[in-house]
């Protein structure tokens, strides 16, 4: 079947769902107001009319609770999808993600697993303020036994979240709200696509490079590509080809792809929209370092949150944020040495 | 004139009655300028409105004494307001500015006010309940007779967090009244498909707390059971529950898509319910105000709310040097 249908990355992922919820019936979700209200980022949207409320189902503010349930659920043979509202929110149930779904595969010998998604909302630059705008990419790559994917377009959610619902360990699946086409949220344009009707995978561990360039390497994922690719197309007109790298997963990290394209490069700026500090820029300049710091012309550079928590303020927000110009200035920066 | 299940009888003055006008409609047409503001791209994020609640508030202000505590939700705007903060720096913060109660950094979720022992604006739903209890833990300890207010919502009283402070606050005999301000929705999750059995003010019984549940429309039950409250907890008997019967006009939020109730039940409840017109009511039919009061208190307040708007918009951008202050305590 071709068709040249272009979603929104919301779509994307709900019929990615739906797929996976028509061919197995251990697949079920639940969330706050994912069911009647299809989620608020659209993730759910349209599953409670085709699969009804017993594998659709809306739960309480209670996500100790139900983030718990879902744990269980999936040691005993269930693939639940959970949405955590907004990742920020994962204070009130980490206990359960990272002691207990990233924990137990490993503690019981490889007895259970734990295959369950857990779906979530990451970003900001819409003046949310701090406890309703952070990514935390590092936060939880940093802990072992969980896959974390953050996609950056309608096509690689679809095939993402295929993946991940199939996939037997516990996975993180991140959106960044401003890429989800919602109505309110202006999307950047790269990030609803074409995406074919039939089901397909994507795997994980497989970055993406997104433009080829030979002057420098931007590697990035989510929100920021769109940003990065704004910036490279800038910097083509001044005679600067910058390559750009999606990541789409952190865990695994395809560092074979950043190590070659530096390789060629030989110039290295990571933008993330997480805090910079002990985060995802310093793995991928460690990466790079570890392998072979000759291979780079200049200093790595790295994009990311200042350390502070993220403020209300449009101004102060569009400042901690990094963006198309930010980029383009140190990519220039990079690669004349300034 | 539209008929109402309760009528109050309480004994209260004509200037008590009409404070609480004031106190509510200054509520309201501040929510309404936020609502137009947002409207205007001046307010960004999501901007949590009170508009329909403003009884509750208002009823419970009116039972506190000076020193008294308080701390809520996202959904604070006019908690700040009845409890006495200034308007321009809670509609400053609103739109980020420099007057902000903030300083901007904090927005519509994020307000604060040591003088007058508000304690936030919270976004987490539920993280504001056991810090209540540590509120009043403090005056416990420092035994100055002083009570506080945590509020909360109906969904929220689904965290798990809540009943751990519920234990504590029994077994230590804090001075916490629990105010859970049931509008009967979460977003767009009514109380009916959340909660397992409907009388949330029951939920204190098994750690022996008191509750009860009161007419969040009449502003006057409010107070008298707000008063029975703190009389409980100022005497040392530890926390109570009141879970006020309320309602909310607007959406959750202002993206809010409202496919989750009817038009007709928001038109019913604002028609046989409202607080304000049934304060209104009292005035005019008890002859405790005329139509001239309330025309001068309805222009007073417009003054005021215009004059808080005018300073939210004109109050200068934060300064980017305020992005690296208060990130700790000593820088
Ligand atoms: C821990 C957590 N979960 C979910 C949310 C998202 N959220 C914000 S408000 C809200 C509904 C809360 O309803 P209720 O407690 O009844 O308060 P109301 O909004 O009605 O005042 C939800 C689910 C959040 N902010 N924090
Ligand atoms: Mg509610």
């Amino acid at each position: 079947m071709t068709s040249n249908r272009i979603l929104p990355m919301s779509r994307a992922i709900s019929e990615a769902i739906a797929q996976e919820m028509r061919t197995d019936p251990s697949v079920f979700v639940m969330g706050e107001d994912i069911g009647a209200y299809g989620g608020i980022f659209g993730a759910t949207s349209g599953l409670l009319d085709e699969f009804g409320d017993g594998r659709v189902r809306d739960t309480p503010i209670s996500e100790t609770g139900f983030i718990g349930a879902g744990v269980g659920a999936a040691m005993s043979g269930m693939r639940p999808i959970v949405e955590l509202m907004f990742v920020d929110f994962f204070g009130v149930c980490m206990d359960s993600i990272y002691n207990l779904a990233a924990k137990n595969t490993y503690f019981s010998g490889g007895n259970y697993k734990v295959p369950m998604v857990i779906m979530t909302a990451t970003g900001g630059g819409y003046s949310d303020a701090g406890q309703h705008s952070q990514t935390l990419h590092g936060t939880f790559a940093h802990l072992p036994g969980m896959k974390v994917v953050a996609p950056s377009n309608a096509y690689d959610a679809k095939g993402l979240m295929a993946t991940a619902i199939r996939d037997d360990s516990p996975v993180m699946f991140m959106f960044h709200k401003g890429l989800q086409g919602l109505a309110w949220m202006a999307s950047p344009d790269g990030a609803a696509t074409v995406v074919p009707e039939d089901t397909y995978a994507i795997p994980f561990g497989q970055a993406k490079v997104v433009r080829e360039g030979k002057d420098a390497t931007i590697v990035t994922l989510s929100m920021m590509v769109h940003h990065a690719l704004d910036a490279a197309e800038a910097l083509a007109k001044e005679g600067i080809e910058a390559e750009v790298i999606d990541l789409r997963t952190i865990v695994p990290l395809d560092r074979d792809t950043i190590l070659k394209s530096v390789a060629k490069t030989g110039r290295l700026i990571v933008v993330d929209e997480d805090y910079k500090s002990f985060g995802l820029t310093g793995e991928i300049i460690a990466t790079v370092a570890e392998h072979d710091p000759t291979c780079l012309k200049s200093a790595p550079r790295r994009l990311a949150v200042p350390d502070v928590p993220i403020p209300y303020s449009r101004v102060m927000e569009q400042f901690v944020l990094p963006n198309a110009k930010t980029i383009a200035d140190s990519v220039r920066a990079s690669v004349k040495g300034a | 004139m539209a008929t109402r299940k309760t009528q109050s009888k309480t004994n209260v003055s004509a200037d008590e009655l009409k404070q609480f006008y004031r106190d509510m409609l200054l509520i309201r047409r501040f929510e309404e300028k936020a609502g137009q503001l947002y409207g205007m791209g001046l307010i960004g994020g999501f901007c949590h409105l009170y508009i329909g609640q403003e009884a509750v508030v208002v009823g419970l202000e009116a039972a506190a004494e000076e020193g008294d505590k308080r701390i809520t939700s996202y959904r604070d705007h006019g908690h700040m307001l009845a409890c006495g903060m200034n308007p321009d720096g809670v509609m400053a913060e609103l739109t980020g500015r420099e007057g902000g109660y903030s300083k901007g950094k904090g927005g519509s979720m994020h307000m604060f006010s040591k003088e007058k022992h508000f304690y936030g604006g919270h976004g987490i739903v539920g993280a504001q309940v056991p810090l209540g209890a540590g509120l009043a833990f403090a005056d416990k300890y420092k035994d100055n007779g002083r009570v506080t207010f945590t509020y909360f919502g109906d969904g929220a009283a689904n965290q798990g967090q809540v009943y751990e402070t519920f234990n504590m606050a029994a077994l230590w005999k804090l001075p916490v009244i629990f105010v859970i301000e049931n509008n009967q929705y979460a977003m767009g999750t009514s109380q009916q498909r959340s909660t397992s059995s409907a009388e949330i003010y029951m939920r204190g019984e098994a750690f022996g707390i008191p509750g009860e549940a009161v007419d969040g429309m009449d502003v006057l039950a409010v107070k008298a059971a707000g008063e029975k409250a703190v009389a409980h907890c100022r005497s040392g008997e530890g926390p109570y529950i009141l879970e006020v019967k309320t309602y909310r006009y607007r959406g959750h939020s202002m993206s809010d898509p409202a496919k989750y109730r009817t038009r007709e039940e928001v038109q019913k409840m604002r028609e046989e319910k409202d607080a304000i017109e049934h304060v209104r009511d009292l005035l005019l039919s008890g002859k405790h105000a005329s139509e001239d009061d309330l025309k001068a208190i309805d222009k007073e307040i417009k003054g005021i709310v215009n004059n808080a708007a005018d300073f939210a918009k004109t109050s200068p951008e934060p300064a980017l040097e305020e992005l690296w202050t208060d990130i700790y305590a000593d820088a």
